[in-house]
């Protein structure tokens, strides 16, 4: 039998390169030995998107990108489709936890320096990979034609209006009509199902073959290539990925499924978090919904934009504050300053500005969740903020916070005071 | 063929050539592409205008039509609600009218055709969702000094019984007045104007 199956891989490595991508990618692609918890969100984010697109071809199959019949499909999934309930909660459930490995993931370059020389390609493929995943999410959640749904994408197109000059030509020829409709629908089911993931996997491919390229950072942020056994040109702080991290990685997937599966089995719509619930209305033109706001991996940069004042009659300015936003993640090769990567080694400057801006963060996401006026207004006796709705004050003080991190990291990542960097890994 | 013998400056001038003809044939099928994503015939065709019966809508009151699937405010101001247009002037951001959000013959004190009957696009002009009536002065949640208008639920703007935006909103012009005509003293047609002009 081994006979035949030797026989059958020579045939096949003389045809395609089989054996010498299992090498390269696996068997003899070195890591390097001290990957702690958080380089498990890599390996959980391509599951996650095999999740979402085994359950978006099976949505696919029942779902009817049509106005007046995409709601009722929808419910129809839910109730008639033998098992149809898992699979449309395991996608909208998958879409949540997209978001949440995504951004563990991003936070572990942050901790890292994973962004640094030489890995600034990874790091600029990754960032396009968030961008186009936030358009997935985007054009995803039109399709239920609930009334969050559309009122989202009201607002979201909306936002290309105040582009100056052309900004209602452009959201016109978004929409394909005059407001969103069946037009809208339709194409954003082209762009959800088969244009952006297209995108997606191509830019997957991007990031996988430059992180192969120049391997893995780890969490003491040094270069594994430094220190090579003379022999064998090695490296001696390297481990083959395959058996030592897909072993790792089975690990982390049992773990993740455990959460996974607590939320897709106890609370799918995890309370109004993941779901909305003025989601389960059908879409109405004629009336927006009392509260909207967009699901929470989109409220930190919604915050930002509500919290941005309108300058020159024009909405502009906050569009492009949360344009912003996202983009400054694709500076950070250039503008860290550090001579170290890693957190372990970096000085109290850094540190504090990494915490103002998850805290910011966090807080940008938590207001954008809720009414402006959920924290009620100032005293109107108060200077400057006398009767200003409080939550406001906050989000724009956090908003520049929030830009503070990336617009000064130039100065305070060089002038840090930095720990001595080790020769090798610690382990 | 030996290195030599290859014109050097011929194959450059071709590869331009074949570049700049493939660049300019790629954009022009680009035109057709991004075309097709424009409102077809049959869309153009649902905006077009729409005839209202206005008689029965009762003094203070308002009725919502769809146009070009467009919510439309029709409001039946009360001589009390007129009353209190003129009285806010200092809070509005866009008093005078200069933005250019109604046609000419409804640029006037009550941003109307006939002073009574108010028409709107209710589409808020910060990001496009659809503002709640609240038509009664000081009525709740409004604060006491409020003269009456719409307040959008997403992101907090105001606008009085005119669709002005009041100074503050994120809403940075006044609502649209769209173009139409009265047909009769209790039919109106909405998309065309009384000038002839479309939307």
């Amino acid at each position: 039998m081994q006979k035949y199956l030797t026989c059958a891989l020579t045939w096949v490595d003389a045809r395609f390169p089989l054996t010498s991508n299992w090498k390269a990618h696996l068997s003899e692609y070195y890591a390097p030995k001290n990957f702690n918890f958080w380089y498990y969100f890599g390996s959980l984010a391509m599951l996650v998107l095999v999740l979402q697109i085994v359950t978006g071809v099976l949505l696919t199959m029942h779902y009817k990108p049509d106005a007046a019949l995409a709601f009722a499909s929808v419910e129809y999934i839910m109730r008639d489709v033998p098992w149809g309930w898992l699979v449309r909660y395991m996608h909208s459930t998958g879409a949540s936890m997209f978001f949440v490995v995504v951004y563990l993931h991003m936070f572990r370059g942050l901790l890292y320096g994973s962004y640094r020389n030489p890995r600034e390609l990874i790091w600029l493929f990754g960032v396009a990979i968030f961008l186009c995943l936030m358009g997935e999410a985007f054009f995803g959640y039109l399709l239920p034609w609930g009334q969050m749904s559309f009122w989202g994408a009201q607002v979201i197109i909306n936002l290309f209006t105040s582009i100056p000059f052309i900004g209602p030509d452009v959201s016109l020829w978004l929409r394909g009509d005059f407001m969103v409709s069946d037009a809208t629908l339709n194409r954003f089911f082209a762009f959800h199902v088969i244009a952006l993931p297209l995108v997606l996997l191509g830019l997957v491919a991007a990031h996988i073959i430059a992180l192969h390229e120049v391997g893995s950072n780890n969490p003491d942020g040094i270069e594994i290539k430094k220190n090579k056994d003379p022999v064998t040109h090695i490296p001696l702080d390297g481990i083959p990925f395959h058996p030592y991290y897909t072993v790792k990685d089975i690990m982390g997937v049992a773990m993740f499924l455990i959460v996974f599966s607590a939320v897709l089995f106890f609370a799918p719509e995890m309370g109004g978090y993941f779901l909305e619930a003025n989601n389960f209305i059908p879409a109405d033109a004629l009336k927006t919904p009392p509260h909207i706001a967009p699901v929470w991996y989109f409220t930190p940069y919604y915050s930002i934009l509500r919290a941005v004042p309108p300058l020159f009659s024009s909405q502009f300015p906050g569009v492009v504050a949360m344009g912003l936003s996202v983009v400054a993640f694709a500076f950070l090769p250039w503008i860290d300053r550090s001579p170290v990567k890693s957190i372990r080694y970096r000085g109290v400057q850094y540190k504090s500005w990494l915490a103002v801006f998850v805290v910011s963060f966090l807080i940008l996401g938590y207001l954008g969740t809720v009414p402006t006026t959920v924290w009620g207004t100032f005293d109107k006796a108060l200077p400057l903020v006398g009767g200003v709705d409080r939550a406001n004050v906050f989000a724009r003080i956090f908003t520049l916070l929030y830009f503070l991190f990336f617009a000064l990291m130039p100065w305070y990542s060089k002038i840090d005071k930095t720990k001595p960097v080790p020769e090798r890994v610690t382990g | 063929m030996a290195n030599q013998d290859v014109d050097q400056s011929k194959r450059r001038f071709l590869i331009a050539a074949t570049t700049a003809v493939g660049g300019v044939a790629t954009a022009a099928v680009a035109v057709p592409f991004v075309l097709s994503m424009l409102p077809s015939e049959r869309a153009k065709a649902a905006g077009a205008p729409v005839e209202v019966d206005i008689g029965k809508v009762e003094a203070g009151s308002m009725i919502v039509v769809e146009w070009r699937s467009k919510p439309v405010w029709i409001i039946n101001r009360t001589q009390a609600m007129l009353d209190q247009l003129t009285k806010i002037d200092d809070k509005l951001t866009d008093p005078k009218l200069d933005v250019p959000q109604q046609p000419d013959y409804a640029r006037n004190a009550t941003r109307s055709i006939k002073p009574g009957l108010m028409v709107l696009v209710g589409i808020c002009t910060h990001l496009g969702c659809s503002p709640t009536s609240k038509l009664q002065s000081g009525e709740e949640g409004m604060g006491s000094d409020w003269p009456g208008g719409f307040f959008c639920p997403c992101h907090g703007s105001r606008f009085d019984l005119a669709g002005r935006v009041f100074k503050g909103s994120p809403a940075p012009i006044n609502l649209q007045v769209p173009p139409y005509k009265y047909l009769s003293d209790s039919r109106l047609l909405i998309g065309v104007g009384q000038d002839g002009k479309e939307a």
